[in-house]
């Protein structure tokens, strides 16, 4: 049996230097339509690590991910993404630095006159710079990865809640982003395939060391990430030892107000004394 | 009804015409940098070329019959018959053939177009799009601009062509007019300010109305019924545009060329 990704492979204090650190949000605030749904808020996402962010409906949760990755421009304050101040850049030079990251939808925001197959290699496609049987090989792989191979020549409309998300997914990783966001990835699905999902997210954390935003409702879904490794021999998704302080790179971020009440690890959350959080998460 | 502030009205009319000012442009400007997507230009001059034929032509058809039969009617009690060739080139090239067709392929596409980017826009799709790297603008906009003023410019002269065929059916059948007859002053008739002023047009209402289609696509809101509202509006506002365009042209070519 594999053993649980290490204190000394994932350290649990990191460098807070530039280069450890994935996405910096530094005093950002926005709002709209004169209410300010993000106030001065400042993280870090470091290198290889999961952030799960919470909230109340309306919070302004995806508007991270969408000023994360310049699809909205902040009224004031500094985004960095992987390195680059993205606040200033063009939406020439943002489409280049799109190309190293990747997002989920909440509603998976497939094409809905593509196929599964140009959808999942829309994005290779657009490059225009790579052979079709290596198209189709990458394409099979980012299918086969969220175990939907046979939807291949299916359209959207044709396909479950659960295998948008998950075709979603796999239209994002086909390129290996260095980092991923995931809109509320589970949200109306039903536990089963809930649990398919944030496996995948688990897959992708462990095995490829991807560094990722986790918007969801599901305090559950969290929980589980923070508390369970992917497992490669046996290909799946294992509970970490009971008695042990978790080791997975995984933290949370809690948004009340348009700012953040709380930002740290399972055992930090699970520790708060603060009234509103015990109450969030009870 | 929410009442609004005239500054607030005045601001709200003001950032629209910029948006759409910034949308006209940048479909037209990115014709001029890569990548070119020709393969979605091709789709698209099927869809609204091949796609709007028959309407166009059926309604070019009659336009140029029933311009014949009420033309006929006054030409008749001035003995002028023979004109009706002249009156039904003449008004077919320089007004009602491109304004027909027009607000034909208004009608169908620009809803179209307002629709599908509409939809797109409340799924995210143009997001996602975004997110993965490509521009919508060179990958919806210029293709749909491209593909509906190359292809409202030959709908125009087959629109023009059936309206000269539906004039000449109704002068024979109805009236008698020796067809030779019409068909020689019909092309005789026409000079150059015509010629151009009729070829002019479908280029100008082709880009009204796809950049107006695709305008109010993408600054659609608030789910389907924002798609719809958008779909009415940009129907409502080409057709306008269409009929206010061909006014000034008009009036602009008889001052160039003179009556």
């Amino acid at each position: 049996m594999a053993s649980p990704p290490s204190v000394a492979e994932q350290p649990s204090k990191p460098s807070r230097g530039p280069a450890s650190v994935a996405l910096d949000f530094e005093n950002v605030s926005i709002g709209f339509e004169d209410r300010q749904i993000l106030d001065g808020i400042s993280f870090q996402l470091r290198l290889g690590e999961t952030k799960a962010i919470f909230g109340v409906a309306g919070s302004g949760k995806s508007t991270i991910l969408k000023l994360a990755l310049g699809l909205l421009k902040p009224d004031s304050g500094r985004i960095r993404l992987l390195g680059e101040e993205i606040t200033q850049m063009s939406e020439d030079q943002l489409f280049v630095l799109r190309q190293r990251v990747g997002i989920v939808f909440q509603e998976s925001a497939l094409f809905d006159s593509l196929t599964v197959r140009e959808n999942v290699a829309f994005r290779l496609l657009e490059e225009g710079n790579l052979p079709e049987s290596e198209i189709e090989e990458r394409v099979r792989e980012a299918l086969s990865f969220v175990e939907l191979e046979h939807t291949v020549d299916l359209y959207p409309s044709e396909l479950s809640g659960g295998m948008r998300r998950r075709v979603g997914i796999a239209r994002t990783i086909i390129t290996h982003p260095e980092v991923l966001l995931y809109d509320s990835p589970t949200g109306g699905l039903d536990p089963v395939t809930s649990n398919t999902i944030i496996e995948l997210l688990v897959k992708q954390r462990d095995v490829y060391k991807t560094s990722s935003l986790l918007v969801t409702h599901r305090l559950q879904d969290a929980f589980t990430m923070g508390t369970h490794y992917f497992d490669k021999t046996e290909n799946k998704m294992k509970p970490l030892p009971p008695g042990s302080r978790p080791t997975v790179p995984m933290r949370f971020l809690i948004l009340r107000d348009g700012h953040i009440i709380f930002d740290g690890d399972l055992e930090d959350l699970r520790e708060t004394r603060d009234e509103y959080i015990r109450e969030y998460i009870s | 009804m929410e009442l609004i502030s005239p500054g607030d009205f005045a601001k709200e009319k003001v950032q629209s015409v910029q948006e759409y000012a910034g949308i006209a442009f940048r479909g037209v400007a990115n014709l001029f940098s890569r990548p070119r997507y020709f393969g979605d230009m091709t789709q698209q001059a099927d869809l609204i070329g091949v796609g709007s034929l028959p309407i166009v032509a059926l309604t070019g058809f009659f336009t140029g019959a029933a311009l014949a039969q009420n033309s006929a009617s006054t030409l008749q009690r001035f003995g002028s018959l023979s004109l009706i060739g002249q009156l039904v080139s003449l008004g077919m090239v320089r007004e009602l053939g491109p304004v027909i067709t027009g607000l034909m392929v208004a009608g169908r596409n620009a809803s179209g177009m307002a629709s599908e980017i509409g939809s797109m826009v409340v799924t995210e799709q143009i997001d996602a799009m975004r997110a993965l790297g490509t521009d919508p603008m060179k990958k919806l906009v210029t293709p749909r601009v491209v593909s509906t003023v190359f292809m409202l410019f030959f709908l125009t002269i087959i629109s023009d062509a059936l309206g000269f065929a539906g004039g000449g059916w109704v002068s024979s059948v109805l009236f008698g007019v020796d067809s030779h007859q019409y068909w020689s002053t019909a092309w005789q008739v026409l000079v150059f300010q015509d010629v151009f002023m009729g070829l002019a047009k479908p280029v100008l209402f082709g880009f009204i109305i796809s950049t107006i289609g695709c305008y109010y696509g993408i600054t659609a809101r608030g789910g389907t019924q924002g798609v719809g509202r958008a779909t009415t509006q940009a129907v409502v506002a080409s057709s306008i545009l269409i009929i206010t365009v061909d006014f000034f042209v008009t009036r602009l070519s008889m001052t160039i060329f003179g009556q």
